[in-house]
């Protein structure tokens, strides 16, 4: 398979322009701003399929298409370069070894929109991220690709690397906006949508790093080349960040539509130390875990991991061999949730401390009878809920753990003792 | 201590400003610029951004209080964040912290009495394929091993 997203990663001095360059970078820029109208570049965009990668898999061309060509106001793009979700570190490598990927991806989304002015937000975090970003947008600025009248073609783009502060929220793209407004990152409620009412109330459009980073070669290969690879309704290639219980952890281009199993057993070597597989979440702590018994025929695509009750999200991967504690894994997921819930919508605020809290109990030997139905009431009770996904986030794991391990978490209730960790 | 800017720091605070469509939009990046001046956002630092950004300081304390990277106490020389989320869990990050609690003679959310570390556990630093992981100032320290956290330690002067 050709390598799209990780095409120049582990080449020495990626990050830099000249070497960007040498492997044909900016050439879709050059592309574009020479020959290419905005509509024609938001058509090219459509008719490569490409979705977007941050975990909901909106068509990005779609999405450009949605903001208003006539509006009087400004207009935003904002790189979500806000890399929270558990399991998922691809961004990441991509901003410190591919960053003007990233660049020129925003720059053409910017002119595909018509934007002045883009944002990359950065999580907090990520000094090394945010340092070797800083450079490549100094870097693309003085060779022009960057700021006033860009390659002389008469359009302007400013962009702005803004660092958040330690939210997962803050990856939820109106959590994101808020946050960029200066305020708390409480996400807004939809619609309006950021199309038409985002950044500041103006046009705005919000693209995961991994998509934007697609564009360079979408457009310098044509819109057909990356549509030709893939399934029907999943095209091109996703990045998949695999940790956990498995030989070779590590971020891995897939094409889409790939089977899962071959994926975890051929390509990542497998569970480690002759243990079997317990279970895998395949999309970032927030989708729902499969068991190890459940991976046959799911294909790494969006519609595979949907039918198999699941979610490709974030391209996550974590895999758990026999010796997880189940119970312990779910505490663990949820403490996350409790602690990274915004607190704005009661369902979610309440109820991720009451799932911490009762996963608590049952892993220490003090569940109750009936706990497992009390989790699955208020998970119940906070999906669908809140004003944002997170609360679906939250929801849909703690549902899966408790439905998929329903046996080891009774165990552990009338046996009033972890039975995993003490067997 | 009188909480205000030096004058360089002043006019790399004017530098940010101008750069949003909105002064509030540069909130995050002054908070930053004020807990490097100060140390730790205090109430009177917090005080003192509100009036430099035009807001309340109500407005702005609850930004400061939502965001896990600004500290409004002080913290140690080396801030230690260790990941405690599942891929890090699941491959020993329990066993990192405890490590770390011993050697330094600290609970998890204190700092050693020399004022020289601060231990933490935090959630998910996207680190997940190179777990058990740890943060130190900006610097992330993935792969961890007993030796490595000693070799670390030893190595923080």
């Amino acid at each position: 398979m050709e390598k799209i997203l990780l095409r120049n990663v582990d080449i020495p001095d990626s990050h830099t322009l000249a070497v960007y360059k040498s492997r044909g970078g900016y050439r879709a820029l050059e592309k574009v701003l020479r020959a290419m109208s905005p509509e024609q570049l938001i058509e090219e965009v459509k008719a490569s399929g490409l979705r977007g990668r941050g975990g909901a898999g909106f068509p990005a061309g779609m999405k450009w298409s949605f903001v208003p060509k006539d509006s009087p106001k400004p207009k935003y793009v904002i790189c979500n370069a806000d890399e929270s979700e558990p399991g998922t570190f691809k961004d990441r490598l991509l901003m410190e070894r591919d960053p003007h990927a990233i660049l020129e991806g925003t720059i053409l989304a910017a002119y595909a929109i018509r934007s002045h002015t883009a944002f990359i937000y950065i999580r907090g975090e990520l000094a090394f991220g945010s340092k070797v970003l800083q450079g490549a947008i100094d870097e693309a600025a003085q060779a022009g690709y960057l700021g006033k009248n860009i390659l002389g073609s008469g359009y302007d783009l400013d962009l702005i690397l803004h660092r958040g502060a330690g939210a997962y929220i803050c990856g939820e793209e109106t959590g994101l906006l808020s946050s960029l407004e200066g305020g708390r990152g409480w996400p807004k409620v939809k619609p309006p949508f950021p199309a038409t009412h985002g950044l500041f109330g103006c046009p705005t459009v919000v693209n995961n790093v991994e998509t934007l980073a697609s564009l360079p070669w979408i457009i310098d290969q044509g819109a057909a080349r990356y549509a030709a690879i893939g399934t029907e309704k999943s095209k091109g290639t996703k990045l998949f960040s695999v940790s956990g219980h498995i030989s070779k952890p590590g971020v891995y281009e897939v094409e889409m539509g790939y089977p899962f199993k071959r994926f975890l057993e051929e390509d990542c070597g497998g569970v480690p130390n002759g243990r079997k597989l317990k279970g895998v979440i395949p999309g970032g702590s927030s989708m729902p875990v499969l068991r190890g018994d459940e991976l046959e025929s799911v294909r790494m695509d969006y519609e595979s991991m949907q039918a198999a009750g699941t979610l490709l999200g974030s391209g996550g991967v974590i895999v758990m061999d026999e010796s997880t504690c189940m119970v312990k894994a779910a505490w663990n997921v949820a403490r996350f949730y409790a602690h990274e819930s915004c607190g704005q919508c009661t369902p979610c605020r309440e109820g991720c401390h009451w799932m911490e809290k009762i996963f608590g109990r049952i892993e220490n030997g003090q569940g109750e009878k009936g706990d497992l139905d009390l989790v699955l009431s208020i998970s119940g009770n906070i999906t669908g809920n809140t004003i944002c996904p997170f609360g679906d986030a939250a929801a849909w794991p703690a549902t899966a753990f408790v439905k998929k391990y329903r046996e080891e978490f009774e165990a552990h209730i009338t046996q009033k003792k972890c039975v995993v960790s003490s067997a | 201590m009188a909480v205000e800017f030096s004058q360089e720091t002043l006019k790399r605070y004017d530098e940010i400003v101008r750069r949003y469509p909105q002064k509030e939009a540069a909130m995050l990046p002054v908070l930053y610029l004020a807990q490097k001046e100060f140390g730790y956002l205090s109430p009177e630092a917090i005080q003192y951004v509100a009036e430099l950004m035009d807001l309340s300081p109500a407005r702005v304390y609850g930004v400061v209080t939502f965001y896990t990277m600004f500290n409004m106490e002080p913290i140690g020389k080396y801030h230690i964040q260790v990941c405690r989320t599942l891929p890090c869990a699941l491959v020993g990050a329990e066993k990192i912290t405890a490590l770390l609690k011993a050697k330094l003679g600290i609970q998890v959310g204190e700092t050693t009495p020399d004022g020289k570390f601060t231990l933490s556990e935090v959630e998910c630093l996207a680190s997940c394929g190179t777990g058990p992981m740890m943060q130190v100032n900006d610097d992330y320290y993935e792969n961890l091993t007993q030796e490595k956290v000693e070799e670390i330690l030893r190595s923080l002067k």
